[in-house]
């Protein structure tokens, strides 16, 4: 039996959790907010010739991976990541860095994991947790969705590292090994602003960033032409759970990016970000006015102000404030 | 969103308290715990339903000697040919070819077992999809 002092605190993001729990494990205490803004994790792209249970795929932030790996290497962390072929490798590995006392970062399959509620188990490989000890087969898992600490059986836990499919983790496990004494968090918060305003204004794709947002407006006004009435709501119904399901979060993610940028206020002692923050705020929860409006569509109960051209002109108004928040941000840094 | 708009709406999270950002009384972020919210019930559940429709038009299909058990149980795992293919270490034909029922018929006890274990079932409920217990959606009151 082994048990490494992690500490555990619930986030809303699995890898931002991961992320700031790892981190602050090492003596630099970082919050999630904070994780996600240098990290540069805020993004949006509408996908559509990606495909998720048959219907276009919509992503309110990074790839996943990327939030630890920008985190690390701005803060000036050195880093080790592995995948594997073989299973039985993998978890002998695994075991052997616990038993130096580092606690492990794995990329997993939510489908293999007993302890998430049925409703979550889709196959979705993009599923992040720390593993801080073993108690005879066992693993003592810092699972970052869940408020308390949980407990896998190791066969489960190799059944999850290996989960096949889009995104297949092959085993991929990460962990610090070398935190620098003093860390400054000036620049790498400057950094992770940098990297989401221009994502979310200069990509030449125009399916990414507020040209995306708008793209999705242009296309979602289009759906019930062009797919017919049932089709158009089963995509409302894809693009609301991506907004606002485990992990993903659209409005959510605004949310913590206004925390972040709170703290950032701080960081910087500049009381310009407050206001930025509040303006973020106010465009989250715009976004979840268009999740209710496409809710009540699902659900049959839509009322005239919630016709796909009314839920188009919210996505617009998004996108339009967004641009200008992140010009304006962009002035700050 | 103000520290008391935070949505406490139970359904498909059945009683996990996931995390969220509000604002509080002094204008500042603060966590609080959210027991779910109406539209991500409304969404998680119309993909649900999508799931359970698939699953009973399979079951019609096996009940009418089209396609094996497996297409059923494969369908319940929300899984494709290709995704169980690689699971099981077999091509994707040799998966697509174990849907027809003769051939399926014919399949040796070590592949029913491995099948089993990769479709949550057992080597019985596979030969006879009545065996399955029914599926219900997850976190709705009353059933599907």
């Amino acid at each position: 039996m082994m048990e490494i002092d992690f500490t555990h605190r619930q986030s809303a993001h699995c890898e931002n959790g991961v992320t700031a729990n790892l981190v602050s494990h090492y003596g630099i205490s970082m919050s999630e907010p904070l994780a996600f803004g240098i990290g540069g994790g805020l993004f949006f792209g509408y996908i559509p010739f990606m495909r998720l249970n048959g219907l276009p795929l919509t992503t309110f932030r990074a790839i996943t991976g990327l939030i630890f790996k920008r985190v690390t290497r701005e803060l000036g962390i050195k880093t080790v990541s592995r995948r594997f072929r073989s299973r039985a490798e993998s978890m002998r590995v695994l075991d052997e860095v616990l038993g130096r006392g580092i606690p492990v970062g794995l990329q997993t399959g939510a489908w293999w994991l007993p302890y998430f509620p049925e409703a979550y188990r889709f196959h979705f490989n993009m599923h992040n947790l720390v593993v801080y000890g073993k108690r005879g087969d066992d693993y003592l898992i810092s699972d970052p969705v869940f408020p308390e600490p949980v407990v896998c059986d190791g066969a489960d836990l190799a059944r999850a590292r290996f989960t096949k499919g889009t995104l297949a983790p092959k085993g991929r496990m990460y962990y610090l090994e070398h935190v620098p004494e003093n860390v400054d968090c000036r620049d790498p918060v400057r950094k992770g602003i940098k990297t989401v305003c221009r994502a979310m204004l200069k990509s030449s794709l125009p399916i990414i960033g507020v040209s995306g947002i708008r793209f999705l407006a242009r296309r979602l006004e289009r759906w019930p032409r062009k797919l017919g009435d049932d089709r158009a709501l089963l995509h409302l119904g894809q693009l609301i759970r991506m907004q606002e399901e485990i992990g993903t979060g659209g409005a959510g993610f605004r949310f913590i990016y206004a925390a972040f940028l709170e703290e950032a206020a701080g960081v910087f002692g500049e009381d310009y970000f407050l206001e930025l923050s509040k303006r973020l705020t106010a465009i989250g929860d715009r976004w979840r006015e268009f999740a209710v409006r496409a809710a009540r569509n699902c659900k049959g109960r839509a009322s005239d102000d919630d016709s796909y051209p009314a839920m188009a002109a919210i996505l617009m108004d998004c996108a339009e404030r967004e641009e200008k928040l992140y010009r304006d941000l962009l002035q700050t840094v | 969103m103000r520290q008391d708009e935070v949505p406490q709406d139970e359904g498909i999270a059945e009683g996990l308290v996931e995390v969220t950002y509000a604002v509080d009384d002094d204008g500042h972020y603060t966590q609080v715990g959210s027991a779910g919210w109406e539209p991500k019930n409304i969404s998680n559940h119309q993909a649900w339903e999508e799931i359970v429709k698939k699953v009973e038009a399979v079951r019609a299909e096996v009940e009418a000697g089209r396609v094996s058990p497996l297409a059923f149980h494969m369908a319940r795992n929300q899984m494709e040919a290709g995704l169980l293919a690689s699971y099981m270490g077999l091509f994707r034909w040799q998966v697509r070819r174990h849907l027809k029922p003769a051939v399926f018929a014919r399949l040796e006890s070590e592949l029913l077992e491995r099948y089993a274990a990769m479709l949550r079932t057992t080597v019985a409920a596979l030969g006879d999809i009545n065996l399955a217990p029914e599926m219900k959606i997850p976190g709705s009151r009353g059933g599907a």
